[in-house]
């Protein structure tokens, strides 16, 4: 029994993107249901299972339970960091698949640019690496790259490349927080934070929310907007803490991807449109490689010169991205919201032409949890 | 010998040894696979019985990052992982070498120095460099 096309996506929404004066993280999270759901063409009463993941609450589930005033058959608060969510829509397909629930709501929101201003996580540093104060968690993130730049000499040109191209994108995209232009002089010029990174190289603060509602195949095409079915999805996790990675050039992107791709029955060249997590520039070239889109250690060489910028060999975070676009601390769900555009048609000036096939990946921690999910129109059933 | 079940965890121990000067990591009885940071049960095998052993303390500067910060918030630091020569990685710190220096495959010897809040924590000093 295989997952593929079982399950889609039948309403999406985005909410408080950017700056959300006055409003909590539920609050937007609320929102964006509210909008996912009237997306659907449903009534909330008509959800029965919901998932979320939340920056500070550790009982978010509970939380967004009441707030919606449901009893839900079920209630998934999984959390491994900004991957959760398409790690929700893969328990999403299975509870569907199962019978045990008919119409699941996975959303998220934060307030953490108008509440704090920087990242807002309940996280602290772990035992073992708080005596030498590394930045949670950029300095993670560094290391890996400086490992990457040593082991593969990749450059420090091609890391800025990523961040280029992501504002190209978020340039085709009104709803994007920073749209001014960004050149690679700009990236290079920007402060050192933890090298080899700089502030160019890192997302963006935001507020934001998005939400998703997922049901059946067999019922998927009773609502206004087009299905984006579930066609594969994995999942990888390697570690919790960066000294505890075991290999800082390889994700468990490779373990997610391939589950992904053989549920899918598809391979890298099959892939239209992709949304990777861009927590940090690193990350982009991290991904491709271990997801298949080019060898270990070309991923360099591969972003470099505007490879995933718009007219590029292969278009990679058309939203712009959590460096561009928005990223409220846990990005993953507006991986899925783009992918689900792009595969309606309706992603305006930065639509890729006949998208039907997307990859949506999540990371979480510090590199540590890697979730793939791979989405298609109708006609890829 | 007991097992990790009894007594204070591995955590406390580590502490506690590094408190007296000592830095000791694991080694599982079983599959003789050196253990870092300290753990319940060997991540190798699934074995209970990790016991202590010294280190050479040798180990090579496996990747870093240069934390930036204001002079007048006390400037600059370093930040590595470290490989020890048992097989194990440890985050850590390296003195006594301008950070600009701090490369990959930089060979490095352990002391115990002070963490970020003046707790006993293993750093690290250019081989050949310990007076």
């Amino acid at each position: 029994m295989s997952l593929r096309g079982r399950a889609a996506i039948v309403g999406a929404a985005l909410a408080g993107c950017g700056e959300a004066h006055g409003k909590t993280s539920m609050e937007i999270t609320i929102e964006a249901a509210h909008g996912a759901l009237a997306d659907a063409g449903m009534s909330l009463h008509e959800v029965d299972a919901i998932a979320t993941c939340q920056p500070l609450d550790m009982l978010s589930g509970l939380t967004l339970a009441q707030e919606l005033g449901l009893r839900p058959k079920f209630t998934m608060n999984n959390r491994m960091g900004g991957s959760s969510f398409l790690s929700h829509t893969l328990w999403a397909a299975m509870l569907l698949e199962l019978r045990l629930a008919d119409t699941v709501l996975i959303c998220y929101g934060s307030n953490q640019r108008t509440a704090s201003g920087k990242l807002m996580t309940a996280l602290g540093l772990p035992t073992h690496e708080a005596p030498y104060r590394p930045l949670f968690p950029l300095s993670s993130y560094a290391l890996a790259a400086d490992r990457h730049m040593t082991q593969f000499g990749t450059t420090r040109e091609q890391l800025a490349d990523v961040a280029v191209a992501a504002r190209a994108w978020a340039r085709k995209n009104p709803d994007a927080f920073v749209r001014d232009p960004l050149t690679r002089e700009d990236v290079m010029a920007s402060r050192l934070v933890s090298d080899p990174l700089r502030v160019r190289d890192c997302c963006l603060v935001t507020d934001g929310g998005g939400a998703l509602v997922m049901r059946r195949a067999e019922t998927a095409r009773d609502h206004p907007q087009p299905p984006v079915y579930l066609l594969g999805g994995g999942e990888g996790t390697t570690h919790r803490d960066i000294s505890e990675m075991a290999d800082l050039t390889v994700t468990g992107a490779v373990q997610s991807g391939r589950a992904a791709m053989a549920m899918a029955g598809l391979r890298p060249a099959d892939i239209d449109v992709v949304q990777l997590y861009d927590a940090f520039t690193i990350n982009v070239i991290l991904f491709l490689e271990d997801l298949g889109f080019c060898a270990k250690g070309e991923g360099g060489a591969f972003v470099e010169g505007g490879g995933i910028a718009p007219g590029g060999h292969l278009p990679v975070n058309t939203n712009g991205g959590g460096l561009s676009c928005v990223h409220p601390g846990m990005y993953g769900i507006f991986t899925l919201v783009e992918a689900v555009r792009q595969l309606r048609g309706e992603a305006g000036e930065r639509q890729i032409p006949g998208a039907e096939i997307a990859l949506a990946h999540g990371n979480g921690g510090v590199l540590s949890s890697q979730v793939t999910n791979i989405l298609g129109t109708g006609a890829t059933l | 010998m007991g097992t990790a079940f009894e007594g204070p965890g591995p955590d406390a121990v580590f502490a506690a040894r590094l408190a007296e000067g000592v830095f000791e990591i694991q080694k599982c009885d079983g599959c003789g696979t050196h253990v870092f940071h300290p753990r319940v049960i060997c991540p190798a095998c699934g074995g209970a019985a990790l016991g202590w052993v010294a280190p050479t303390g040798r180990g090579t500067v496996h990747a870093r990052t240069i934390v930036r910060r204001r002079p007048e918030k006390g400037g600059d630091y370093n930040v590595v992982l470290v490989d020890l020569e048992e097989g194990v990685r440890m985050m850590s710190r390296v003195d006594g070498i301008a950070n600009d220096d701090i490369t990959a495959g930089l060979r490095v010897t352990a002391t115990i120095g002070k963490g970020a809040d003046g707790e006993p924590a293993v750093v690290f000093r250019p081989e050949g460099a310990m007076s």
